[in-house]
């Protein structure tokens, strides 16, 4: 952390200062050293600040206009698509931003995992981020409720008897939160308050997270320890204030296809016919990005057992520090687990996949063995091989590599071609 | 720079996969005819809007509400565009119940332009037993709330054919290739010549899908114009300033002895 002897040129910026720092927090987020050699899978954490206020602020317009009622929900969505002036592009922003917010997220925890973010002195901001993504998932789980459509009823009704697998207290959990013996207007109404408040949780979170990573500042592709400031960092404006405003403009250009040209794209057509408590309908899918733990929800053949699986499929990423026994970070310089890395990228995809198809014949057999791989990665493969893997030596300084001598043989390669 | 693209075709692809994930399990092939809103410049056609809501005045009315409409919305831009007058006689001609008045009745009048579609039955149990238990879906979001959207719906009201040999239909339910289950209870409906259209335009049965189809998905996104345009424009921007901000950051990172 930079030394906070700042001091403001005006009077009144220094009289105010004296009295709360906010002058120095902003020249510290203004100083703050930033490894030089940050690649673009670091403009994330940018690019998910813009996803959480713009979801933040369309979801407050929506809220205007949004009635939380079992009989009204429905059309007040066709009222904020017909009547509302740019309702359809307020809602369509909010509701393929929450798309674009899990792709950024989910890019942002395998950049982690790919140069070993997590691991010590980054353990805190690693936990809370863990905690912002589950909060996340709730949040998103209940905003697909709201529009009040078949899968959202559907889907809540799923997720919801997920708890009825508690021993003894099951039925009381779940009657407990949908306020009643079935999904129903209480469900919809505490569904609304929730997914209202939960985003401002996150806020808070993502402060702490920003708060615990200007601690020992960010790691970087190469993953030594820097001294900062030094010839290795650079101020983080203007330099990286720029890079991450490129990055974000890129991903808007693919996050304004979405929304202007295939709005529904990632949604489930059966959402547009109204909530039916009498009629199921033929496929109960969540939302994409939940369809790995779906699928490993369903790989489980007893109930109470999937349900831990699920949980325990988060919950492993949380103490994932203390699981990746190795001391070396990036996966540069760690070749076995560098290509593991991608089958567990694979791994997620095939679960993802999975999750979408019927649990039945080959897909059920395909999900089962990628649960059994998912865990066996973070519970049996990384301890032992942080004690094993024969790594590759680490530079010094970034400097050293830039500058060839570099004992990475991709970086001088790269550095030819340009 | 290579990175950057890299990075980008990433996103691209996962987002690729994403919509690929999402429509799998799509099996039979969906009839589809040229229509006039797909594509980044797509828009409706007028003619075809305004034939369209006569068919469906004509031949779907009777049974198919569309209640997220107001007679307002066929005058309103974007839409079939009938003049402020043809929208408001063609408002005139259904009869709403309002109220109550001074005296405390409810009475019937005919609708304005404000007015909502007239419904054509009272409830939901009022439709089911006037069609043999089936109740007729509301059309106004159809298009959205079927998978294959416009080509399906188009594809079903053209899709009815004699049942294979050895199927047995109940009375009342139809054989129809593209309907879930191939069994629908709605008969045919679009025979050659069943609504004359002022434009001369011919009848068929696939003309009469297309105009039908195409006010539907028009009542399901009834911005679609506005929004491909805004769209358009707004990615235009994007990409400006993209390059400007990308210029920006070369200059800027070129006072170090970095590459970005």
């Amino acid at each position: 952390m930079s030394d906070h002897n700042y001091v403001p040129s005006s009077k009144l910026g220094k009289w105010f200062n004296d009295r709360l720092p906010l002058l120095t927090l902003a020249d510290h987020l203004k100083e703050y050293p930033t490894p030089k050699n940050l690649n673009y899978w670091w403009t994330f954490g940018g690019i998910l600040t813009f996803c959480l206020i713009t979801q933040i602020i369309t979801g407050i317009v929506l809220g205007m206009h949004y009635v939380a009622h079992a009989d009204l929900a429905f059309d007040s969505v066709e009222h904020i698509m017909r009547d509302v002036n740019y309702g359809w592009l307020i809602r369509y922003v909010h509701a393929n931003g929450a798309s674009m917010f899990f792709l950024a997220v989910y890019i942002h925890i395998f950049r982690s995992l790919y140069y070993g973010s997590y691991k010590a002195p980054r353990e805190v901001i690693w936990i809370i981020g863990m905690i912002i993504y589950l909060l996340m998932m709730m949040t998103a789980f209940m905003g697909y409720v709201l529009p009040w459509g078949q899968m959202s009823f559907w889907g809540a009704t799923v997720i919801t008897n997920l708890f009825s697998a508690v021993p003894f207290f099951g039925e009381g959990i779940t009657n407990w939160l949908w306020g009643g013996y079935a999904v129903d207007n209480p469900t919809l109404t505490r569904f609304f308050s929730l997914h209202y408040l939960l985003p401002f949780l996150i806020v808070g979170l993502v402060v702490l997270h920003i708060w615990a990573l200007h601690v020992p500042g960010n790691n970087n592709p190469i993953g030594i320890d820097l001294k900062k400031p030094s010839k290795d960092t650079v101020p983080f404006h203007p330099y990286i204030v720029i890079k991450d405003m490129f990055a974000l403009l890129l991903f808007l250009i693919v996050f304004a296809f979405f929304v202007f040209y295939s709005p529904n794209i990632l949604g489930h057509s059966d959402n547009y016919i109204e909530a039916n408590p009498l009629v199921t309908p033929a496929h109960i899918v969540p939302e994409w990005y939940l369809l790995p733990f779906y699928a490993i929800l369903r790989s489980v053949p007893d109930k109470l057992l999937g349900v831990v699986a699920m949980f325990a499929s988060i919950f492993i990423l949380v103490i994932l520090p203390w699981l990746d026994t190795s001391k070396i970070r990036s996966a540069i310089f760690r070749p076995i687990y560098k290509q593991l890395y991608w089958i567990l990228v694979l791994d997620v995809l095939v679960l993802g996949y999975m999750g979408a198809m019927p649990a039945e014949g080959t897909y059920l057999l395909i999900a089962r063995v990628a649960t059994a791989y998912y865990f066996i990665h973070f519970l049996v493969i990384l301890p032992l091989l942080g004690k094993r893997e024969k790594t590759l030596t680490v530079p010094l300084s970034i400097t050293e590599p830039v500058l060839g001598g570099s004992p990475n043989p991709q970086m001088v390669k790269k550095k030819e071609i340009d | 720079m290579k990175n950057i693209i890299k990075l980008f075709f990433l996103i691209f692809l996962s987002s690729v996969f994403l919509t690929k994930a999402h429509s799998a399990g799509e099996k039979i092939e969906l009839l589809t005819t040229d229509w006039s809103f797909k594509g980044f410049f797509g828009k409706f056609d007028r003619g075809s809007l305004q034939r369209g809501y006569q068919v469906y005045n004509e031949v779907c009315a009777s049974c198919h509400s569309m209640k997220y409409l107001s007679y307002r919305n066929l005058a309103e831009e974007g839409g079939p565009e009938f003049t402020e007058e043809q929208a408001k006689a063609i408002a005139s001609n259904f009869e709403v119940k309002d109220g109550p008045n001074s005296d405390g009745e409810m009475f019937t009048r005919p609708a304005k332009l404000s007015d909502k579609f007239v419904l054509p039955y009272a409830n939901v149990e009022e439709a089911k037993v006037s069609n043999g238990g089936a109740y007729p879906p509301d059309m106004s979001v159809l298009v959205k709330a079927r998978s294959g959207g416009a080509d399906y719906i188009y594809s079903v009201l053209l899709g009815y054919e004699d049942p294979p040999e050895g199927m047995m239909l109940d009375d009342g339910v139809y054989y129809n290739k593209y309907m879930y289950g191939n069994k629908i209870k709605m008969p045919k409906q679009l025979y050659e010549d069943l609504v004359t259209y002022n434009d001369g335009t011919a009848a068929t049965p696939e003309q009469m899908a297309k105009d039908v189809v195409t006010f539907m998905a028009w009542s399901a996104e009834p911005h679609l114009e506005a929004r491909h345009k805004i769209g358009f424009r707004a990615i235009i921007y994007l990409f400006i300033i993209t390059l400007l901000v990308y210029f920006s950051m070369k200059k800027i990172w070129s006072r170090i002895e970095s590459e970005v």
